[in-house]
């Protein structure tokens, strides 16, 4: 064959692909993440698994969706055989009316029945399947919180935290939706065409086949449908979402906006991502609308084909007008269901989608913990040791850190200077085993922290991070977060220390105050020694302060210094800064450069040296207005 | 029917209305409507279309069963007088319109429903960017967006159902129409079931709303308990917390869960009630129906067509009823949207306000300015001073002393009690606020950065800049040597508005973002961030590049800046403490001198109540 031919066939082949509509391909579904047709036998399983484990409620459900189903079916049959007696009883001249009455009298009730029947039986498996849905969500959601606990920072630095909060609260709710109303559907409807088919072909085999002429196209119809609302129902949120953000930015920065008098700008900007948006919408809407019309057309189309046929056949006395009239109320009871089809796809879609993102998260080990034998960590004295520790956050990345050593003993002051990226912050990570060093090791009293409990090690060294998370909640909550049971002698001690119970004791609820969004707003210096505060409540061996004073003013900071000595006569303590003044008084300073230990020794002889920290020195210096003096040394006098 | 169908518990929960205590249900309001209608006006051509495509849709449905009863009676009947195959076309061609006029209605009521939703956002969009700056002092964005987005979401929800309800109403109508043509006798005793049902669930709704209610609310903690906790994770980890979360969590996801289990139980109750009464309904047509069948009073056809019909007839009730909830919660939304766009706009110009003209002398002053947010309570008292062409000012003073609302004023986002704002010897309300805009341009304390890439954001308003300007504003304010270095350098796309960049770099990009608009004033607040000495030389240098040839005021917070002013002015409650030159000030040993001891390189940081180091 040549290659003409070939491509001739094969842009047939498209053409024909095209015309069925398999013109949404498998890529253009996964690549958008709405169908993973790989994941889906997979996740799946995992989530009718879950559902398995409430065996009696599961049974409990399928059973009255079956008794329902076989109910709903009786329903018609019983209608039939009533419209026969009438027939019947028309065509015998009223002869045998007691009788007749009586008959009617009896399918009447039985009617009630088999409705109140129905009723309950749906009332009790959609209640189980909620039941089952909400409490599957109940599960995923604290395994999905514990599990984020757990995972170590270097899996929070990979992701946004906006990402996590989406899949917690919108994955888990099509994982639930799919339980709730999914599956019940599904049953439902599978179980009426099966017993449905079942009945009919026994009736009838040729109405029969007619009744459910049109099952497949509205199969093939819906199950294209669906999957192809999905991908474009994801296209409409990012529109949406992006819209959402340009509104959001236009509010947050509306002074920006205005001062740039940029507000037909702004608008341009809204236009455009709505008429995108609205586009999309549009699109969506005519794929549903033309898909919900044609199956319901192609349902009407074989009820059509029934009347005619089965019409002729009771003109032929071939049948009677009851096994019609059962026919087309069955018919009749498909239309709900049949209609629903696209949801069912849909929802189905979804919950694969949604549970592969979460079992994603789920199935992830943290990659800090304890080992296999660890014991607690025993403080005989407190001493920590950096033994040529090297890091690395990924391997084959630059190296954060290499061969850095020190020792630092209780009572002592470590200062750690250096540029933005010298690997100072790396540096106060590793101390806590946020991350596990690469090379080298960190020893407290002797012992390798990675062979101590996580939970030993954490509750001897304290973390005073450079960027303050707040909770929305009192100020007692959020300086008290490590110990909540702890007395309020304890809680005034610590934040008078970290020179913030002056500030707080004056505030009209004092303690009490509630922080956040709706609630008192504080200055970065005071979120700052709040989180400082925080550090000390749980009175640890080891304090490590992460340019945590970066926005304290001086004088402020001075007092704060001031007040730590004392309290942390016993402790070593690491302070990382890129302000001088703020680690000039440290036992030892080293100075950190592209993860490398430049320099070391005290400020007076790092600034006897004459190397890269004293012209970091003089830089900062030349900031203030006399250089050659401590400015604070006045101040200190005036406020004691 | 599930749960949710009932709309009061939202997307599962998902939290649609950002306070938890705004009401999600309200009365009735004609006013609301009406307002809306304004909105729906421009397209009332397309709602006749779509009315008339409801109607013959619901034309079809009703006839398809007539046309069955008629069929089966024709077959019945031996001696038919139309042949049976004509009345199966007949049949044929109403499915056909059934089909057309289905998809027609769909189509058009949703994509309406959508135009009319995007006009909604679109107003309120455009109102946000004229009312009042005191607006957003008091309103947190969020609480806006929950508005634009929640509260218009709630309302589209309920157009494109309300068009669904308008065909359920018809169908209902068209249905009992029918069965009243057919046979009234018969009709008016199926009938009776309706108003039990009405009964019923005007029993059951005010429970079923406060169960609802309460599972939305339990979901929405737990959903933010949630998100704090990601949010918060390593401080978690740091205080050791995990557990006691955990466990904190649990009990709120567990209360709830029975909360969730609650409102399905509330939700499923009615499921019952109305199979049973449709149950009673067809029994009443099969005895009465069936006993008139036997006397003769009745076709068989007839009979069968009103089983079909009761069959229906209370879908559309069951849907109407849960459109009651839709219409409450669609009324708060509609109250909560027009009160945003009532929130009065921006003073208007003065009549006769004009363009500042191409080479105005750039001088600013304020004249007896006595300024306040809420009345009765003034931040500016009686302020006068002056700022030359091309002079830097510094304005420096404690948080709350005026020195924000100073520089607010001239770029009037408020208005001035009395007194006035001098903007090129004219007042700036004689000014045309974009001229006015073009002129006076502003660099945030907190460098305020949008999405987009960092081309972009410099270039920002100024659409005619072209890329070799933008490069040599990054240039001129040193920012070029970090963008290049970004991987697509210029075309860098911003990571959650600059949240990739440092804040020094955040702030040489709002710089250079100044630079491009070439203003003649400058209005300039201080970061108070502490930035790196590194970064830190770079913006002192910048600065002088962005500050030189332009009349400056600038918020100070560093001595380093302060230092290099023309001059400064000292503020204190509101007013002018001192004035002049750093040496003079200094050597005056007064306000300013206090502050300089007291903050070695900063004025950050002062406590709600400073020190009066004035008076020491």
């Amino acid at each position: 064959m040549n290659k003409q031919a070939k491509q001739k066939i094969k842009s047939c082949a498209r053409w024909l692909i095209n015309k069925v509509g398999l013109d949404i391909t498998l890529t253009d579904l996964q690549r958008t993440g709405t169908v993973d047709l790989r994941a889906l036998p997979h996740v799946l399983s995992r989530i009718v698994a879950r559902a398995g484990k409430h065996k009696t409620r599961l049974t409990l459900a399928i059973v009255a969706t079956l008794g329902a189903a076989i109910v709903t079916l009786i329903i018609p049959h019983l209608l039939g055989v009533a419209v026969d007696q009438a027939h019947a009883l028309l065509g015998a001249g009223n002869v045998h009316g007691a009788e007749a009455r009586r008959a009617l009298w009896a399918t009447a009730i039985f009617l009630v029945v088999t409705a109140t029947a129905r009723g309950l039986l749906t009332m009790v498996s959609s209640y189980q399947c909620e039941w089952i849905g909400q409490k599957i969500a109940y599960d995923l959601r604290l395994e999905f919180f514990d599990k984020l606990q757990q995972l170590s920072f270097n899996y929070h630095d990979s992701v946004h935290s906006g990402d996590l909060i989406t899949r917690g609260m919108l994955d888990l709710e099509g994982v639930r939706m799919f339980i709730e109303n999914g599956v019940q559907k599904a049953l439902t409807l599978g179980l009426l065409l099966v017993v449905g088919a079942y009945l009919m072909l026994r009736t009838d085999p040729l109405l029969a086949v007619l009744a459910f002429s049109f099952v497949p196209f509205v199969g093939w119809r819906a199950l294209r449908t669906g999957l192809f609302l999905r991908l474009t129902w994801t296209r409409l949120q990012q529109r949406m979402s992006i819209l959402t953000r340009t509104i959001e930015e236009n509010l947050n920065g509306v002074r920006v906006v205005r001062a740039f008098a940029a507000e037909p700008h702004e608008l341009s900007k809204f236009d455009e991502c709505a008429n995108e948006a609205l586009a999309m919408s549009n699109h969506r809407i005519v794929v549903r609308t033309r898909a919900v019309s044609s199956m319901t057309f192609a349902f009407y189309l074989s009820m059509g084909l029934v009347l005619w046929i089965g019409g002729h056949r009771v003109i032929h006395g071939r049948i009677s007008v009851g096994h019609l009239t059962q026919f087309l109320t069955f018919m009749t009871l498909l239309q709900m269901p049949v209609r629903q089809i696209i949801m069912i796809v849909n929802t189905a879609a979804r919950a694969v989608a949604s549970g592969s993102r979460l079992f994603e998260i789920l199935d992830r080990e943290p990659t800090i913990r304890d080992r296999p034998n660890a014991s607690d960590l025993v403080i005989t004295n407190g001493l920590l040791k950096f033994e040529d520790v090297g890091f690395a956050y990924e391997s084959g990345h630059d190296d954060a850190l290499k061969g850095v050593s020190f020792e630092l003993r209780p009572g002592r002051v470590l200062g750690i200077v250096g540029a933005p990226g010298a690997g100072k912050s790396t540096l106060a990570h590793l101390i806590p085993r946020f991350y596990d060093v690469t090379a080298g090791r960190i020893t407290i009293d002797g012992q390798d922290i990675r062979d101590v409990t996580l939970r030993s090690l954490r509750s001897a060294v304290s973390l005073v991070p450079q960027d303050v998370f707040l909770f929305a909640s009192t100020i007692a909550d959020n300086i008290s977060y490590s110990h909540p049971q702890i007395e309020e002698e304890h809680l005034i001690e610590s934040s008078a220390t970290a020179d913030i119970h002056n500030y707080v004791k004056d505030l009209p609820e004092s303690y009490a105050t509630i922080l956040g969004e709706r609630g008192v707003g504080l200055s970065g210096g005071q979120r700052q020694r709040m989180s400082i505060a925080r550090g000390l409540v749980p009175r640890p061996t080891i304090l490590v302060f992460d340019d945590a004073t970066s926005a304290i003013d001086a004088a402020t900071e001075q007092r704060v210094r001031t007040a730590l000595r004392q309290f942390t006569d016993r402790q070593a303590v690491v302070i990382i800064s890129h302000r001088i003044s703020s680690l000039r008084h440290a036992d030892e300073i080293l100075v950190l450069d592209n993860g490398c230990v430049i320099e070391r020794g005290t400020h007076r002889s790092l600034v006897a040296a004459n190397g890269r920290y004293a012209a970091l020195y003089a830089m900062q210096s030349e900031a203030a207005v006399v250089p050659a003096r401590d400015m604070l040394a006045p101040y200190e006098k005036a406020a004691s | 029917m599930s749960a949710a169908d009932f709309g009061g518990r939202g997307a599962g929960g998902m939290p649609n209305h950002g306070e938890l205590g705004e009401e999600i249900f309200a009365a009735f309001d004609p006013r609301i409507v009406r307002r809306f209608l304004a909105f729906v006006k421009p397209y009332r051509w397309d709602v006749v279309r779509v009315l008339a495509a409801v109607v013959i849709f619901v034309g079809t449905q009703v006839s398809i069963p007539l046309a069955i009863r008629y069929a089966v009676d024709d077959a019945l009947d031996r001696n038919g007088r139309v042949p049976y195959d004509v009345i199966i076309l007949g049949f044929l061609a109403l499915i056909i319109v059934n089909a057309v006029s289905s998809f027609f209605q769909e189509r058009s009521a949703a994509i309406l429903a959508q135009r009319v939703i995007f006009d909604l956002r679109r107003a309120m969009f455009v109102h946000l960017q004229h009312v009042a700056m005191s607006f957003y002092d008091r309103t947190h964005a969020g609480r806006i967006m929950s508005r634009i987005q929640g509260d218009v979401n709630s309302l589209q929800e309920f157009l494109e159902t309300s068009v669904q309800s308008i065909g359920d109403s018809f169908l209902l109508v068209g249905i009992a129409v029918a069965l009243i043509i057919m046979d009234w006798r018969l009709a008016l005793l199926t009938l009776t079931s309706v108003p039990v049902l009405v009964v019923i669930r005007a029993m059951w709704l005010p429970w079923a709303k406060k169960v609802f209610r309460l599972a939305r609310d339990a979901s929405s903690i737990v959903n933010g308990t949630l998100a704090e906790n990601i949010s918060g994770v390593r401080t978690v980890q740091e205080a050791q917390r995990e557990s006691f979360n955990l466990a904190r969590f649990q009990e709120r996801a567990f209360f709830s869960f029975r909360a969730q289990i609650r409102s399905a139980w509330a939700a499923q109750i009615m499921i019952p009630t109305v199979d049973i009464l449709t149950g009673v309904a067809q029994a009443i047509v099969v005895i009465v129906g069936g006993a008139s069948v036997m006397s003769g009073h009745l076709a068989v056809g007839v009979m069968i067509a009103f089983i079909f019909y009761v069959q229906r007839f209370f879908d559309p009730i069951r849907t109407l009823s849960l459109q009651y909830t839709v219409l409450q919660r669609a009324m708060a939304a509609g109250h909560r949207i027009f009160e945003v766009l009532d929130v009065p706009e921006q003073a208007a110009d003065n009549r006769g306000a004009a363009e500042l003209p191409r080479d105005f002398v750039p001088s600013v002053e304020l004249r007896n300015v006595t300024f306040g947010y809420k009345p009765g309570v003034p931040v500016l008292h009686d302020l006068s001073f002056k700022v030359e062409p091309c002079q830097v000012v510094a304005l420096v003073g404690q948080t709350g002393s005026g020195k924000t609302s100073v520089t607010a004023l001239v770029h009037r986002f408020y208005e001035v009690w009395s007194g006035e704002v001098l903007v090129g010897g004219r007042n700036v309300k004689d000014i045309k606020r974009d001229s006015l805009g073009r002129a006076v341009a502003m660099v945030l304390q907190e460098p305020f950065l949008f999405s987009g890439t960092i081309f972009e954001n410099i270039r920002y308003s100024s659409a005619a800049a072209t890329r070799d300007e933008v490069i040599a504003a990054a240039k001129a304010v040193c920012a070029h040597e970090f963008i290049v270095k970004l991987p697509d350098g210029y075309d860098t796309d911003l990571e959650q508005r600059g949240q990739n960049l440092s804040i020094g770099q955040r702030q040489l990009l709002s710089f250079a973002r100044a630079l491009v608009a070439d203003p003649k004033i400058l209005i300039l607040d201080e970061a108070t961030a502490s930035i790196d000495s590194f970064t830190e030389q770079s913006i002192q240098r910048a600065l002088r590049v962005l500050m030189s040839g332009r009349t400056s005021i600038v918020i100070a917070h560093r001595l380093a800046t302060v230092r290099d002013a023309d001059n400064i002015v000292v503020l204190r409650d509101g007013v002018v403490a001192e004035q002049g030159n750093h040496e003079s000030l200094l050597r005056q040993g007064g306000l300013y001198a206090g502050l300089c001891q007291r903050n070695y390189a900063s004025f950050d940081d002062q406590d709600v109540r400073p020190l009066d180091i004035g008076n020491r």
